[in-house]
């Protein structure tokens, strides 16, 4: 359970006026890029190159937007749908393949147990993303490329979530209650199901989220096998700047579109997101 | 927890006996499969496939390849633009990770203290974590324009000349440094935060004691502290710098790099080289290139770790 609860021991100092300052400083830094993009979606071609540009919206936004989603070449609601759909079933797959092997290697008693394990993690330091000739190739063979299963089946589950998940079944799960599953007469699945899912939740949703922002964000491969016609967000963006860099309006536009979907989940998430990444660095 | 289906029949027949031996022997192996297999397929064969054809001259059109050798890495060894995309992708890689590091641990300070509204300033710096590399990139590249960008104008208030921030090598790799920190340095605070929460109370309280001022505290305590936590941050980031390919990317239209390679990263080599001129015998040996260079540098990184950790170890006794 400390992995998870580490927060509430800390009352080191009280904040004065320099820490808020400092922090408001970060904080406006981290917004002012997309402010900044706002302002010129919201304008025309002229308002990039205008050194003197308001610091009020303009009311273009909209119509640039349209403009965008319009354009046929840069396929945004397909790009929007296939992101969607790849970041969900990549991250649906992530977590129940991830609980399922960590619920093995934490509780489970089986030959080959730690070495497994060790293996798991050593793959962690491997560059997998290096194998994409090879990998392109087999897709190619398999006449896949171009479709949305050449990007979702290599990342079907990942090391990082076995090892998170295992770590985590190992400090909150007690050996006993998976005992008492087995008097009561339950199989290895029932006993998953009713033992180990729901002491895994916290650390499923976690997970649910991480690998949702890699898998949405993610460009190389994506941009390497799919086409043009069938994209995700972040290939149909770079399509995007190739199709008006003359109107950065439309491009900057086109961004916080494609921007708004994720900082609306973040909105709702974000208070896990922060759980995760500080529980996460404590166990390294 | 376990719900009241369970009490199933407890009838010890042979046949039953025999199911949930072989239910308790195989099912973890099973649970355990599923990582295995996409690993083998997705991950560990072509890494070992790209191996076989960095020695080919593959056909990207009959699909195969004839053996030809070393004469691909001799080819890329012998490229202007290998050492020079290997130039530049460190320089980013340091020109990133430095600042990232000092101002992560900063705003972790910042953040380690009893806030109000604690869950809102830590969200804050988390948001651009989660904007896509691709987004935030076409927005820095625009506020980095040479002619008529933002940071120029406001150089020029302060009295600085323009920068020509896609022309030159230093500026461009400053840029495109800028736009890593921005996506991680949140992320690396709350990280770091989270070190320094685990911290001892006691130790503070001991040091105040001696009559160590805040500074002083966070210098002999905080620092020392933390440092497994930033060398765990170091090891992380390079593994993932020393592949960065959004950001160059999409620094420009064009996406080489520069007219002259002034921010082309051995990724995008590779990239352009696989599937600008279709050549994947020589875009495998950039791979398996970096891919040295990477686990070169981890295990550098790996046995500094050692002498680090331990020294503290020893250090504080």
């Amino acid at each position: 359970m400390s992995m998870f609860k580490r927060t509430s021991m800390v009352h080191i100092s009280r904040p004065t006026w320099f820490t808020y300052t400092a922090l408001a400083i970060v904080m406006l830094a981290s917004l002012f890029p997309f402010y900044w993009s706002f302002l010129i979606g919201s304008g025309d071609a002229t308002t990039v190159r205008d050194p003197n540009m308001s610091w009020i919206p303009g009311g273009n936004f909209i119509e640039n937007a349209m403009t965008v989603i319009q354009n046929p070449a840069v396929n945004f609601w397909k790009a929007l749908w296939n992101s969607i759909i790849v970041s969900t079933t990549v991250s649906i797959s992530t977590v129940v393949l991830s609980t399922l092997a960590g619920f093995a290697f934490a509780k489970l008693r089986f030959k080959g147990n730690r070495g497994l394990f060790v293996a798991v993690i050593a793959t962690m330091a491997v560059p997998v993303q290096l194998g994409i000739v090879p990998l392109y190739i087999l897709m190619a063979e398999f006449g896949w490329t171009g479709s949305l299963g050449a990007v979702i089946l290599p990342a079907l589950v990942t090391a990082f979530g076995v090892f998170w998940m295992t770590q985590y079944l190992q400090q909150s799960l007690p050996t006993e209650l998976i005992e008492a599953a087995r008097v009561d007469g339950c199989n290895m699945i029932r006993t998953f199901w009713h033992v180990g899912v729901p002491a895994a939740r916290p650390a499923a949703a976690m997970l649910f989220l991480f690998t949702f922002v890699t898998a949405w964000n993610n460009f190389l491969w994506p941009l390497i096998v799919l086409d043009q016609s069938n994209p995700t967000l972040p290939v149909a963006l770079s399509m995007l700047q190739a199709n008006y860099f003359v109107d950065y309006s439309l491009v900057l536009a086109g961004v916080l579109l494609a921007t708004v979907p994720l900082l609306i989940l973040f909105i709702f998430t974000g208070r896990q997101l922060v759980a995760g990444i500080m529980a996460g660095a404590v166990k390294g | 927890m376990a719900s009241t289906d369970l009490d199933t029949s407890k009838a010890y027949s042979p046949w039953r006996q025999r199911m949930g031996m072989w239910d308790r022997k195989a099912s973890p192996y099973l649970y355990i499969a599923p990582f295995f297999i996409v690993f083998a397929i997705f991950g560990l064969f072509p890494i070992i496939y790209t191996a076989v054809i960095s020695l080919m001259d593959w056909d990207t059109i009959r699909n195969s390849g004839e053996y030809i050798g070393f004469a691909n890495f001799d080819y890329v060894l012998n490229d202007r633009k290998f050492w020079v995309s290997l130039r530049n992708t460190f320089s980013i890689f340091l020109l990133s990770s430095i600042p990232q590091l000092i101002i992560a641990t900063f705003i972790a300070a910042m953040l380690d203290h009893h806030l109000k509204a604690r869950t809102f300033w830590r969200m804050g710096v988390l948001v651009p974590y989660v904007v896509m590399p691709v987004a935030v990139a076409l927005i820095f590249s625009q506020l980095y324009a040479d002619e008529y960008g933002l940071v120029n104008h406001w150089l020029g208030m302060v009295g600085i000349d323009p920068i020509a921030w896609h022309k030159e090598v230093i500026p461009s790799h400053v840029a495109i440094a800028s736009m890593v920190n921005f996506r991680w340095i949140g992320y690396n605070a709350l990280i770091m935060l989270a070190a320094m929460q685990a911290i001892p109370r006691e130790l503070y309280e001991a040091a105040a004691l001696d009559g160590a001022s805040k500074a002083r505290r966070f210098f002999s305590v905080t620092l020392p502290q933390i440092r497994p936590t930033f060398i765990f941050v170091i090891i992380t980031s390079t593994i993932g710098g020393l592949q960065i390919f959004d950001e160059p990317r999409m620094f420009d239209t064009a996406g080489n790099g520069g007219a002259d390679q002034q921010w082309l990263t051995i990724t995008m080599y590779m990239y352009n080289t696989g599937w600008g001129e279709l050549n994947f015998g020589r875009a495998s040996a950039i791979a398996w290139l970096l891919f040295l260079i990477i686990i070169v540098f981890g295990l550098l990184n790996f046995w500094l770790t050692r002498r680090f950790v331990s020294s503290d170890q020893s250090g504080s006794k």
